[in-house]
């Protein structure tokens, strides 16, 4: 009886295992989103105020984390109250380990709303619903979403980047690698496909960029189905490598694996989230990261500044924050100057100079051409339609950006020259 | 694109072994282990500690060997817990192994969190154990075709996953000891009555047996480059192999068949779309399936695999007849 018993708990254990392989950490398939500019910043804030300003943060995973998403928000908000002269030792009430389960977030809500929070950060998307209808209720308190797409036009608002910026000059890196490798396969591990905006938006502009100079490369995207999920970030990038002869692999997932896997058969690779050189000094060229202080410092000065909760969004400029390369909200990392070709410096700071200065932007009917000669760059504009993988017209030469509410919440297809490997 | 057919099968069958040995490992050291008569669900916890401890103090100490005798040295420490408290204290065992599991991964992320801030190790540092974990082709075997790369040039540990498969067949089949051990797992008051000692016999073979498990974590450790970030390692290996044990038939040898049939189906999920593309006639349903049936696949099969031995007439199995039982001496 007893071995019938346990074979029926290792198989539960076993089922239950399968049952939450799906990923632990929760990202973004936002809505429709908004553009709004940054705030104009305000004046700074009296000491007064910033000495008795709470923020309040809702995590998905433990504050504690050395890596991944909750660090890289703990770390972008901390950064940013130091830059206002705040304490977060005493100014920052955290609960952490919250599910995204609409009683829990809202107990959360509750407890920093109790401990005296006046502005309450949410990273997760499934915080949402929580999100929302505590607004209503605490007219008093600030709340502010990531990757979500719901807001009011008082106290509630929404935030994200415009990774796909970064992402097209980590692509340039990646194609100026394999015009000089001559190997026009380009590899490319990501948690999802076209099943979320936020990957699939990350995927094609990578491969805008990557065509920007080499327009004879491929993207290969080997789908996780996760967002974290190590042992199979290496073997995924692996195999791009062994049986697609990959030259350089991108990847959208948590570890630092494609890049250790790629520095380990003799490629090339471009990091995400955080500088990845270190991980792989032989074979990371850039990384498309994020910095999530650089909006945490404009919410929490709007949300000080901006006398009640109920002109937050005002202050903010609307209901939805999406900032890009301008507001350095995303960016690269400095380049591994080891790994990369020559002219990538150049070709990369002239292309993000168009983008900062609003003179052209990635998913448009304009396309960039970039040549390099003797290290130094150089770029052209040209009318030319943008156009997915099945030949089917998104933007017709010379028209203008797709929306943002598309990249941010409904964009489904690939563009040309990437397939699913 | 052209693909290489030829190359994606053989990497197909090289990748079959590199992700799939952690599963040898524990799986023979969960045979040892219930041969002695102890079900002992704590594998995926022990494979965690080893993995840690032996990644650690073998980078310190810029040594494979070490690396791999310290992941067998604090797997062995967790056999001996769950062997005092079972065959000393007489806990239960299901339940002692299940909380090992949990107390296992403790201390995986516990070490691995607190050190990640502070002094991590970077295994290309440590070029002894980068040098050591590379692979290593048998002259002549890894010249023929597919087979070649794909069964024959493999690193060091997967040859010696083979090895203690081999040795502990041999050891429980052909040696007196081992007989000795089969005794105690069948039927423990039997054994002590001709003079065996059936505490010690538990004590050591929990420990060898939890030690091995310990050294399939580090070969994870080392698969993975050493990366710690914040996911397992271990990643569901050591449920798997409780079941590959019933699978096996707690025969050691079969167990290194097990795990190659198992690893097969895991493996289709890194794999299967490369062999679509590259035999688009023959294989190329696999591209249709979603990545979410590749997840769930492993377990899916270790789900059939249990129900199937389980219904299987108990002729000829395996299963020590005390498993699971204390032996409780004055009881008898």
């Amino acid at each position: 009886m007893k071995k019938i018993l346990a074979m029926v708990m290792a198989m539960a254990m076993v089922l239950s295992l399968a049952a939450c392989g799906g990923g632990d950490k929760s990202s973004a398939s936002a809505g429709s989103a908004a553009s709004a500019g940054s705030a104009g910043s305000a004046a700074s804030a009296s000491t007064a105020d910033a000495a008795e300003f709470k923020v309040g943060a809702i995590y998905i995973n433990s504050k504690n984390d050395t890596a991944g998403y909750t660090f890289a928000h703990h770390n972008g908000i901390t950064t940013a109250m130091k830059e206002l002269g705040m304490d977060p030792a005493t100014q920052l009430v955290i609960v952490d380990e919250v599910p995204e389960d609409k009683e829990q977030v809202l107990a959360a809500i509750d407890t920093l709303v109790g401990e005296g929070a006046n502005i309450i950060f949410g990273i997760s998307f499934g915080y949402i619903d929580a999100m929302a209808e505590a607004a209503e209720e605490y007219t008093d308190v600030v709340f502010s979403h990531a990757t979500g797409y719901m807001s009011n036009d008082t106290n509630f608002n929404n935030y994200f980047g415009r990774a796909y910026q970064a992402r097209y000059l980590a692509g340039i890196a990646a194609g100026l690698k394999s015009l000089e490798t001559g190997n026009n396969n380009i590899g490319y591990v990501a948690a999802y496909g076209t099943e979320y905006a936020e990957t699939c938006s990350g995927i094609n502009g990578f491969a805008l960029g990557v065509q920007s100079v080499n327009p004879d490369a491929k993207v290969y995207v080997k789908k996780l189905g996760a967002w974290g999920d190590e042992v199979n970030e290496s073997a995924f990038a692996k195999e791009l490598i062994d049986s697609y002869n990959c030259g350089v692999i991108s990847q959208h997932c948590d570890s630092a694996q494609p890049q250790i896997a790629a520095q380990d058969a003799g490629v090339f690779g471009c990091g995400y989230n955080s500088d990845m050189t270190p991980d792989a000094p032989n074979a990371h060229l850039t990384a498309a990261i994020w910095n999530w202080n650089v909006y945490y410092h404009t919410a929490i000065e709007a949300a000080m500044n901006c006398g009640d909760a109920s002109n937050f969004v005002t202050a903010m400029g609307g209901g939805a924050y999406y900032g890009g390369l301008k507001e350095g909200f995303v960016d690269v990392s400095p380049l591994n100057e080891a790994t990369v070709a020559a002219g990538t410096q150049d070709a990369i700071d002239q292309v993000k100079e168009l983008i900062v200065s609003g003179d052209w932007d990635v998913f448009t009917g304009v396309k960039l051409h970039i040549t390099v000669a003797d290290g130094a760059a150089t770029v052209e504009k040209a009318d030319e339609a943008l156009v997915d993988n099945t030949g089917a017209e998104i933007v017709a030469a010379g028209g203008p950006s797709v929306e943002d509410g598309v990249i941010t919440g409904s964009m489904n297809y690939y563009v040309e020259g990437v397939e699913e490997a | 694109m052209e693909m290489n057919q030829l190359g994606v099968v053989t990497t197909f069958v090289h990748n079959i072994v590199v992700y799939n040995i952690p599963l040898l490992y524990g799986t023979v050291g969960e045979i040892v282990v219930e041969k002695s008569g102890s079900l002992n669900l704590g594998v995926e916890g022990i494979m965690a500690v080893g993995a840690i401890f032996g990644y650690i103090i073998g980078c310190y100490t810029n040594s494979m060997a070490v690396g791999i005798l310290t992941a067998f040295l604090f797997g062995a420490l967790c056999g001996l817990l769950f062997a005092a408290l079972t065959v000393s204290l007489q806990a239960n065992q299901n339940i002692t192994g299940l909380t090992l599991t949990t107390f296992g991964l403790g201390v995986y992320f516990f070490v691995g969190n607190g050190l990640k801030a502070v002094a991590w190790p970077a295994m290309n540092d440590y070029a002894n154990i980068k040098n050591g974990f590379a692979d290593l082709a048998i002259p002549g075997l890894s010249q023929i075709p597919v087979i070649g790369r794909g069964l024959f040039s493999h690193n060091v540990m997967v040859y010696l996953a083979v090895a203690v498969a081999l040795a502990m067949w041999w050891y429980l089949n052909r040696t007196t000891p081992g007989l000795r051990l089969r005794a105690v797992g069948e039927n423990p008051g039997a054994a002590d009555s001709v003079g065996i000692n059936v505490k010690r016999y538990k004590y050591v073979h929990t420990m060898l047996g939890c030690g091995i498990m310990g050294i399939g974590g580090y070969y994870m450790a080392l698969n993975m480059s050493g990366s710690f970030n914040s996911t397992c390692w271990i990643n569901g290996y050591g449920w798997i192999a409780v079941a590959l044990v019933i699978f096996a038939n707690w025969n050691p040898a079969l167990a290194i068949l097990g795990t190659f049939v198992f690893g097969f189906f895991n493996t289709l999920r890194v794999s299967g779309s490369s062999l679509a593309a590259a035999f688009p006639g023959t294989l190329g349903w696999l591209a249709a399936i979603p990545t979410q049936v590749y997840q769930a696949l492993p377990f899916v099969i270790t789900a059939v695999v249990l129900v199937a031995t389980s219904v299987r007439k108990r002729e000829g199995s395996g299963l020590p007849a005390s498993l699971g039982l204390n032996y409780f001496r004055e009881e008898r």
